[in-house]
């Protein structure tokens, strides 16, 4: 087994880990590890585009990290927790040891998907993963896309797969165009917020906005089965059914990219025994969790957008380097970030209606094909875990729990190690 | 650009295309079947769902949206 021993861990290289990082060392810490699963630094909204970050800010913060006597540690997956202060990690080279005397977990978010008849059809994916797959190399020229759920991450990957000559049909948004506007208005606090929206809304005006409205279902005409590799990617359409202001409105397209909003990856702050309250991780006001040594920075504490991962970083960051003075510096902007979390949450809050989009034989749980209707006879996530299998697949519920949570009020089960599955010899 | 083996035909593909995305790329949509026998391909495109999985050099069940195409790779989809 590799072992790796530093001052300052971070589990996590996305804004919040990044800007932990340098933090740190500005603020004076020694001996500092990133460890992150991607092959490259950026985490999801700087995610790299074969190979490189593009976004000239991220470029700098990881020029500067990459430069400074910050270790980095990519392709490296963190599952379990050994004794108080050892984490492990899966590698392409096998397992390696992290041993820390103060941790930052900055794990970020992943989409939280919503079951509907025709969601596990191959060409539809989550929003932001598409978007992820485009920056793998996929291309999306001239497909006609719909970009479908709920949040602000709808027009972004919008923007993005525009900007990549997709043809985005149509951006199906569930909230009410009421919530959105009030939202908006909100960003009159925040200039440079309300600069960047206006030039979103420029880039995309061509794209209508659906307001109030949510897929129904999708179905795609022929069976959608190719193993062969075929020069012309040929792809059968999907046919969309929307749900608009109670209507049926229907879209023919190539892909569907639907996600509703973020869920935090609270993992491995739970599994350290770090408190969560209502499905976030608890901090103080420097970012440290229940646990002395333990910090949390991002979106596990919150979903409040990149502005925010990057000012709770830097708290944390400071703060782990024992000089607390910087952090507290940082307060008044964070808590700023908080309310712009807060006031987005709300907007984009999930309809009832949504709760009912899956019939009786849609699969709820796409690792052991749960269907509804074996779900809805229960009354919470564990007895419904032990008889069905639902969640004990290789994403460990980290797609059906969400999803169950919202339709069937259920609350997650505890966490237990691996929390990401290991092959058996690195165990 | 790389070589790589995708169901045993040869493609060409740009460095650092992650394996998903090579896949998709050349009209193949089936990555795997679920335990019912459906038909599945990347959802999340991060690491977490585990839609994506192929074979790649032998081993199973590897996430293909987070393992980057390497000269030669052979990958196996819908086993
Ligand atoms: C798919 C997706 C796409 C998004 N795209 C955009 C966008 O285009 N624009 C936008 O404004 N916002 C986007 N967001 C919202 C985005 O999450 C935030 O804006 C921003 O990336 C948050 O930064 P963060 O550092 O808190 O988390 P992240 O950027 O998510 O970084 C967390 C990092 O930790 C890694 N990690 C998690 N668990 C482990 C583990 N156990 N071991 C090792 N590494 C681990 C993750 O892989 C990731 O690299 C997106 C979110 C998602 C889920
Ligand atoms: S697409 Fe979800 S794990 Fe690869």
């Amino acid at each position: 087994m590799n072992r790796n021993a530093s001052d300052i861990l971070i589990v996590g290289g996305g804004a919040a880990g990044m800007s932990a990082a340098f933090a740190a060392t500005s603020g004076g810490g020694t001996n500092i590890t990133i460890v992150d699963d991607n092959p490259h630094l950026g985490g999801q909204i700087w995610r790299a585009e074969l190979g490189k970050v593009r976004n000239a800010d991220a470029a700098k913060l990881i020029e500067a990290i990459e430069a400074g006597r910050i270790g980095v540690v990519n392709s490296a997956q963190v599952f379990a927790a050994v004794s108080e202060n050892k984490l492990l990690a899966e590698t392409p080279n096998g397992t390696t040891e992290f041993e820390y005397k103060k941790l930052i977990i900055a794990t970020g978010a992943r989409e939280r998907f919503l079951p509907f008849p025709g969601w596990t059809l191959s060409g539809v994916f989550g929003a932001g993963g598409l978007q992820a797959l485009v920056k793998g190399g996929l291309n999306v020229k001239n497909k006609r896309i719909v970009v479908a759920g709920t949040g602000p991450l709808l027009l972004a990957v919008a923007d993005y797969l525009n900007s990549k000559g997709a043809n985005v049909v149509a951006i199906v948004e569930q909230a009410s165009a009421r919530n959105i506007n009030r939202f908006a208005l909100g960003l009159w606090n925040s200039p440079a917020k309300l600069i960047q929206a206006a030039a979103l809304k420029k880039r995309l005006f061509r794209i209508p906005y659906l307001t109030n409205t949510w897929i129904a279902n999708v179905t795609c005409g022929s069976p959608r089965v190719s193993k062969g590799v075929t020069s012309n990617a040929a792809i059968k359409s999907l046919s969309l059914n929307l749900n608009r202001n109670g209507k049926t409105q229907t879209i023919e397209c190539d892909h569907l990219a639907c996600g509703f909003h973020l869920v935090p990856n609270t993992e491995l702050a739970a599994l350290l025994g770090c408190k969560i309250e209502d499905g976030f991780v608890s901090v103080d006001g420097f970012q440290r969790t229940s646990l002395n040594n333990v910090y949390c920075a991002g979106e596990p504490t919150a979903i409040g957008g990149v502005e925010a991962s990057l000012v709770e970083g830097k708290i944390a960051g400071y703060a782990a380097a024992d000089n607390e003075e910087r952090s507290r510096e940082l307060f008044t902007k964070r808590d700023k970030t908080r309310r712009f979390g807060n006031a987005l949450n709300t907007a984009f809050a999930l309809r009832g209606e949504l709760k009912t989009l899956a019939d009786n034989a849609t699969i709820v749980c796409r690792c052991e094909d749960v269907q509804y209707e074996k779900l809805a006879a229960f009354d919470d996530w564990r007895t419904a875990k032990l008889q069905t299998r639902c969640g004990m697949g290789p994403c460990q519920g980290r797609i059906c729990g969400p999803a169950t949570e919202f339709i069937f009020g259920w609350k997650p089960g505890p966490v237990r190690p691996p929390i990401f599955p290991v092959k058996l010899e690195n165990l | 650009m790389i070589t790589i083996k995708l169901n045993n035909s040869d493609i060409s593909v740009e460095e650092n295309t992650t394996v998903a995305a090579s896949i998709l790329s050349s009209g193949v949509d089936a990555f795997r079947r679920s335990v019912s026998g459906e038909v599945r391909g990347p959802l999340c495109g991060m690491g977490v769902c585990f839609e994506c999985r192929v074979t790649i050099d032998g081993v199973r069940h590897q996430r293909s949206c987070t393992t980057l195409v390497a000269d030669g790779m052979e990958i196996i989809t819908d086993e």
